[in-house]
Formats: C-alpha cells, sequence, structure tokens
C-alpha cells in the first residue's frame, strides 16, 4: 500500500494496538520547559514511578526567564520557584538541562534543532503546542498536555488516536520578502484555526522546497495555528546538511544507516491524502493580522474588513469583536494602522535567519518617534551568531533594544508585556486578546515586516523599500 | 481520576467561538508548580474588571449560571496552547462537561485526563441548546456518559458519538498510565527491537 509519510512514521511508532485500548506510540523524544512538566514531575513522586529513558528528553527554561538584567535574581516569587523546581527535577532525575546561565539555553523549539536532537523519522513530543516546529524535519512532533508529559516520562509512550492526513501544496515563487511566515499566515487565513482540526498537514510543492530549515520550522510551528496535530516538511538534502555534525546528530557508520532510513520516509508517489488544499506562492504577499485570531488576517496591500464582509454570522461576529478590542474601524487601509512596540523574536521567528533580514532591513534606519523595538534572540547560539555577524550593532544603533533570549513577548510571562491598548508588530505566532499582556494588541508578521514598521511607525509594505 | 456518569445540572451559555486557551487561563497564572487551584482564574480577564470585581456584562457572572456544571459554546473551543491548566481551571471551576461543534486537538485530550466530557454537538444542535438556554436562563440538561444521551427539557436532546476506549475509561476513572503500564512486556519488546533498527537514537 502506498503511504504519506506520516503513516510509515506511524506505523513504525506502533507498539501496541491492545482491545479496548487506544493504539500506543512509542516516543523517541521528549522535551521539557518550566511551565508544562512540574505537575508530571510531581505526579511520578506520588505513583513512585521513574523517568523510564533520561536520555530521550532535553530540558530547557524559557518561558519564565528575564530577557534582561539576568545575573540578577527572578523578582517575581512565583515565576522563580518554578525556574528552581525545574532544576531540582532535573537533577533528582538525571536529565539534561540547559539552565538559565548554561551557553546552549534559549527557546525550547531553537534549541533542539541547533543540537541535532530531532531527526527524520522520530516520534517528538513536548509540552507544548508548538512542538509542530520539529516537523520541519520530518519528524512527527506534537504538542501533549502535562498527564500525557507525566506518561510519557513514565512509559515512553502515549496512547493515541490516529490523525486524518492533509496535503498542502504550494507552488511557485515567494515575491521577495514574502517569507515562511506569510505562507504560514495565509494558509490560516484560507483554511481557519479550526481547518486542521484531526489532522496531520504535510507541506509539499517547490515552493517548500526553496524554503531554507529555518524557513520551515517557521511554517510547521504555524501548523498548531491552523488547528493540526503536526506539520511534516519531507527530509532532502537541506535537511541532512543541516544536521550533519551536529552534537546529537548521527555519526560514522550510524550516520549512513540513518541517512539509509530518512531517505526512505517520503510519502509514497501516489499516496492518499484525507484532504488537499493548494496555494500559489506568487499569490501571497506579506502578511498581516487585523484581529484576535491567526485566521484573522490578509495581505499588506489590503484593508481591515467590517463584519458585513463575512457571510457567516459568528464570523460577523467574531470581527466585530476583535474591531472593538483592537481598536481598529473597518475599512482602514492595512499601511496606516500604527504601531508602539515591535517585538522580534519567538520560537517562530527567533532564528539566525531571522535576524538577517531584520537586520538587512533596519540597516541604516531608526526607530520611529514612540515606538520600542526589542530584538529577543532566540537562544545564546543565535545571539553569538548575530552578534558575530554584526547584526547586534545595526538594531542597536537604530534604537532596538538587544536583548537576552526567552519566550519574552510571545506570551508575556516573564515580565516583557504590553500596556493596555499598546500596539505591536510582533514575530510571534498567536494574536488571541490578551496574550501579550492584558488590553495588548497584537499585529503578527514576519521579522522584515516588523522591522519595516519600527522605521515607519507604521505597517508598510516592503517590497516597496 | 474522578469516574464520570450521569450528571444533571445547569447550563451555561457562552456564545463565542474560537475560545482559546489564554483566555480560559491567562499565563500570569501559569507559574504554579501545582495542579490545583487555578478555578479561581477561569477566564480572568474576561470575568474580572480592573479593580478584581465581577465583570457584569461577562455571561458566567450570571446568576442563572452560578451553579453549572455544563458550559455550552462555540466552535473550535480549546484552541491555542497545550496548557492542560485549561482543563484544570475548568474542572476547578465546577464545569465537568462541555458542549461545542468542534475541539482543538490537545486540549480535546486533556479533557478526557481531568474527568471533563467533551460532547461534540452539530451546528444546528448547537444552536438549538443555544436558544434553549437563551430562552430559559437556569434550565437543567441531563447528561448520561453510558447511554451517550444528552437530555433537555425542551427537547433538544441528541445521542452523542465518544470514542469507545475513552468512555471506558471516564466510565470507571481509570489512570492512563496504570492502564499502559499493564503493557510493559510489549514495551520492552518494542524497545528492544527499535534499538536495533534505529541505533543512533540510543548513542
Amino acid at each position: 500500500m502506498k503511504k504519506t509519510m506520516y503513516e510509515k512514521i506511524w506505523d513504525s511508532h506502533l507498539v501496541a494496538e491492545v482491545a479496548g485500548q487506544a493504539p500506543l506510540l512509542y516516543v523517541d523524544r521528549h522535551l521539557m520547559h518550566e511551565v508544562t512538566s512540574p505537575q508530571a514531575f510531581e505526579g511520578l513522586r506520588l505513583s513512585k514511578r521513574k523517568v523510564r529513558n533520561p536520555h530521550s528528553i532535553l530540558a530547557t527554561m524559557d518561558h519564565c526567564v528575564p530577557t534582561k538584567n539576568r545575573d540578577l535574581p527572578i523578582a517575581d516569587p512565583i515565576a522563580k520557584k518554578q525556574i528552581e523546581t525545574m532544576a531540582d527535577n532535573c537533577h533528582e532525575n538525571g536529565l539534561n538541562l540547559y539552565d538559565m546561565k548554561n551557553p546552549n539555553n534559549g527557546v525550547i523549539h531553537i534549541v533542539v534543532p541547533e543540537h541535532g536532537f530531532v531527526h527524520p523519522g522520530m516520534v517528538v513530543v513536548c509540552g507544548d503546542s508548538h512542538t509542530a516546529t520539529h516537523g520541519a524535519f520530518g519528524a512527527l512532533a506534537f504538542g501533549i498536555g502535562t498527564s500525557e508529559v507525566e506518561h510519557v516520562m513514565a512509559t515512553q509512550t502515549l496512547p493515541q488516536q490516529k490523525s486524518k492526513t492533509m496535503l498542502i501544496q504550494i507552488d511557485g515563487e515567494l515575491s521577495k520578502y514574502a517569507s515562511a511566515k506569510d505562507i504560514a499566515l495565509a494558509i490560516t487565513g484560507k483554511i481557519g484555526t479550526a481547518g486542521g482540526n484531526g489532522h496531520v498537514i504535510e507541506y509539499a510543492g517547490n515552493a517548500i522546497s526553496k524554503l531554507s530549515m529555518e524557513g520551515r520550522m517557521t511554517l510547521c510551528n504555524m501548523a498548531i495555528e491552523a488547528g493540526a496535530r503536526a506539520g511534516l516538511v519531507a527530509p532532502d538534502e537541506k535537511t541532512y546538511t543541516y544536521l550533519k555534525g551536529r552534537e546529537f546528530a548521527p555519526s560514522g557508520d550510524n550516520w549512513d544507516k540513518a541517512l539509509a532510513y530518512w531517505k526512505s520516509l517520503p510519502s509514497d508517489e501516489g499516496a492518499v491524502f484525507d484532504t488537499i488544499v493548494t496555494l500559489n506562492a506568487a499569490d501571497i504577499e506579506p502578511q498581516v493580522t487585523w484581529g484576535t485570531s491567526p485566521e484573522q488576517v490578509t495581505g499588506i496591500t489590503s484593508i481591515v474588513p467590517a463584519p458585513e464582509d463575512f457571510d457567516d454570522e459568528i464570523k460577523k461576529e467574531a470581527c466585530a469583536n476583535a474591531l472593538n478590542y483592537m481598536g481598529l474601524t473597518a475599512h482602514t487601509k492595512i499601511t496606516d494602522i500604527p504601531v508602539d512596540l515591535i517585538f522580534i523574536g519567538s520560537c517562530t521567528n527567533g532564528r539566525i535567519e531571522d535576524f538577517r533580514i531584520a537586520a538587512e532591513v533596519t540597516k541604516g534606519t531608526k526607530v520611529a518617534d514612540k515606538v520600542t523595538a526589542i530584538a529577543v534572540p532566540g537562544s545564546y547560539h543565535v545571539k553569538k551568531q548575530a552578534e558575530d555577524e554584526g547584526l547586534d550593532k545595526i538594531f542597536i544603533d537604530a534604537g532596538w533594544e538587544w536583548r537576552e533570549p526567552g519566550c519574552s513577548m510571545c506570551l508575556a510571562m516573564n515580565g516583557d508585556e504590553l500596556t493596555v491598548g499598546q500596539r505591536s508588530a510582533s514575530t510571534s505566532n498567536r494574536n488571541f486578546e490578551g496574550r501579550q499582556g492584558k488590553g495588548g494588541r497584537t499585529h503578527l508578521v514576519s521579522p522584515a515586516m516588523a522591522a519595516a514598521a519600527a522605521s515607519a511607525g507604521h505597517f508598510v509594505d516592503i517590497r516597496k523599500l | 481520576m474522578q469516574a464520570y456518569k450521569k450528571h444533571e445540572s445547569i447550563a451555561a451559555l457562552m456564545k463565542r467561538s474560537n475560545v482559546d486557551t489564554d483566555q480560559i487561563i491567562p499565563k500570569q497564572f501559569l507559574k504554579k508548580v501545582e495542579r490545583t487551584g487555578f478555578g479561581k482564574h477561569l477566564f480572568h480577564d474576561w470575568r474580572f474588571n480592573d479593580d478584581g470585581s465581577d465583570n457584569a456584562e461577562f455571561e458566567l457572572n450570571k446568576p442563572a449560571f452560578k451553579d453549572a456544571h455544563i458550559l455550552v459554546a462555540g466552535d473550535n473551543f480549546g484552541c491555542g496552547s497545550s496548557r492542560e491548566h485549561a482543563p484544570w481551571a475548568i474542572a476547578d471551576y465546577g464545569f465537568n462537561t462541555i458542549i461545542s461543534t468542534s475541539y482543538a486537538d490537545i486540549f480535546y485530550n486533556n479533557c478526557f485526563k481531568n474527568s471533563i466530557l467533551p460532547i461534540i454537538a452539530t451546528k444546528e444542535q448547537l444552536a438549538s441548546l443555544m436558544d434553549e438556554i437563551a430562552a430559559n436562563e437556569g434550565v437543567k440538561f441531563i447528561v448520561d456518559l453510558e447511554n451517550q444521551t444528552l437530555t433537555t427539557p425542551a427537547g433538544n436532546g441528541f445521542k452523542f458519538e465518544v470514542d469507545p476506549v475513552r468512555k471506558n475509561n471516564m466510565l470507571k476513572g481509570l489512570d492512563d498510565i496504570g492502564l499502559t503500564l499493564q503493557h510493559i512486556d510489549l514495551i520492552d519488546q518494542y524497545e528492544a527491537k527499535h534499538k536495533q533498527t534505529y541505533p543512533w537514537l540510543w548513542v
């Protein structure tokens, strides 16, 4: 039978199908951060169970860590306790932890690929919905809840229901400055935040092959924003080149064995998908969200819609609510929306490529009056690489703040947040009400678009710069 | 886990779609290392005014919905992050049943781990339930998991689908980890074979 990549990975990880129970799937890699793990460790302790495979786990601290004055104690006592609990739990169970002071520290979904910890064909989980990121390597990677974190620690398996498959085929040439982020937002706009529910997405087509590994990570990262359990891109030469020589990548004979296996993973010609969606890359403009859901998005040359522009009653109401929360008037040009704060970073867009393109746009400009712009590298390695290339100077000269790594303003748990009514251009992944701070207004964009908005003080069509 | 069987309760109406986990439990409450006590923060930003008083405009603050254990909400409930703090908050607040047309996958899984039954209704069924509550706030519905039925006074009830494995676990309050560990031999066998086939994963 012809199989999709998802079906191949599923079949090779099926431990057992016992009557009356859900299929048990084996888990190769388990990623962790401080927010969704403490209650799982507590559960293990209470039931006197042990971590089955400590080597399968890589842990970091990212959500609550400060991005400045890192040498000072964490001011928030509850966050401090969470960070300390993480360190204690990892120590007690012999787990590999990149703590706040470790030179390998950073956002979990940035750090893991940097060290080659995820390979094609693996099953990867984390108590974090953006685990989908690692699908860029052709690994089945998905977010789980804390009860499941405990389950994986104790058993190295998860009871799972098989997902449906969705092929998103994107061919053609992206315009200059349109990026993987714009593809991800355009997909969410097209199929909606529930469009991928119950599915694993495979992204294919020549526009996907042309993306760098960083771009593929950005794309798969936002599979969850379209409701999908996971996103996948077939491994190819770019994948192998990226992995080769990294700390946890196979080497010697094992490299050859692994490579032969990886090459068997792409979906078979003629494999059947439950749902197929197609987009033309050339049609994808730089995207800007205008509402409070990632599906409320449009192109930079467009306008903010009005409730009556939607046929569906619920969408009409959602539009009215979003305009009210966002403080926007229907039919305003996107390029007329002013911004107060720019955030470049997060597991979506905190990689070296993101800072390179943002620096290219920023070079020789100044941050507009009354605008604050912060650049938060996804990891210490990204930070160092950027500094080695002199990118930090470009940002600092233009009036940006150059910070320490962390999740920062993506979800505003660490003190970096918007104030009521403040409006951001953000390279993160969710524009939900209050996500970046209560009353804060988030517009999701690519790094290049964020950088351009910083100097203009409003959104601009970067293709015209 | 607590067993879930049959409940009769007031059904609260939340006529919003795409209710995300950041609304269910905002990020400032995710720093705790315990599993309990999240109910008081459920829907915090909608539920409370800046001075901490109840926001009278927020639907769940209506006196008629005060003792509701059933939550009726719009499409794609629970989208966004994987935080299990969301179902912890929902359960701790007092809800044991949600009725919507669809749920985000991770949230849906998380509900079953916390004795919350997420019932899937068709668009038409949901609309009828919403109309019934709107016309008679404080109305009580009956949910019977064994027979997979929802019953309402105005006759808008229906038979709902639920995965038989999940249903069984929920009816008996079974612990998933305990169930999996019954098959530890199968896991050991699989793992031994996995090590041989993919040796590079074990270096």
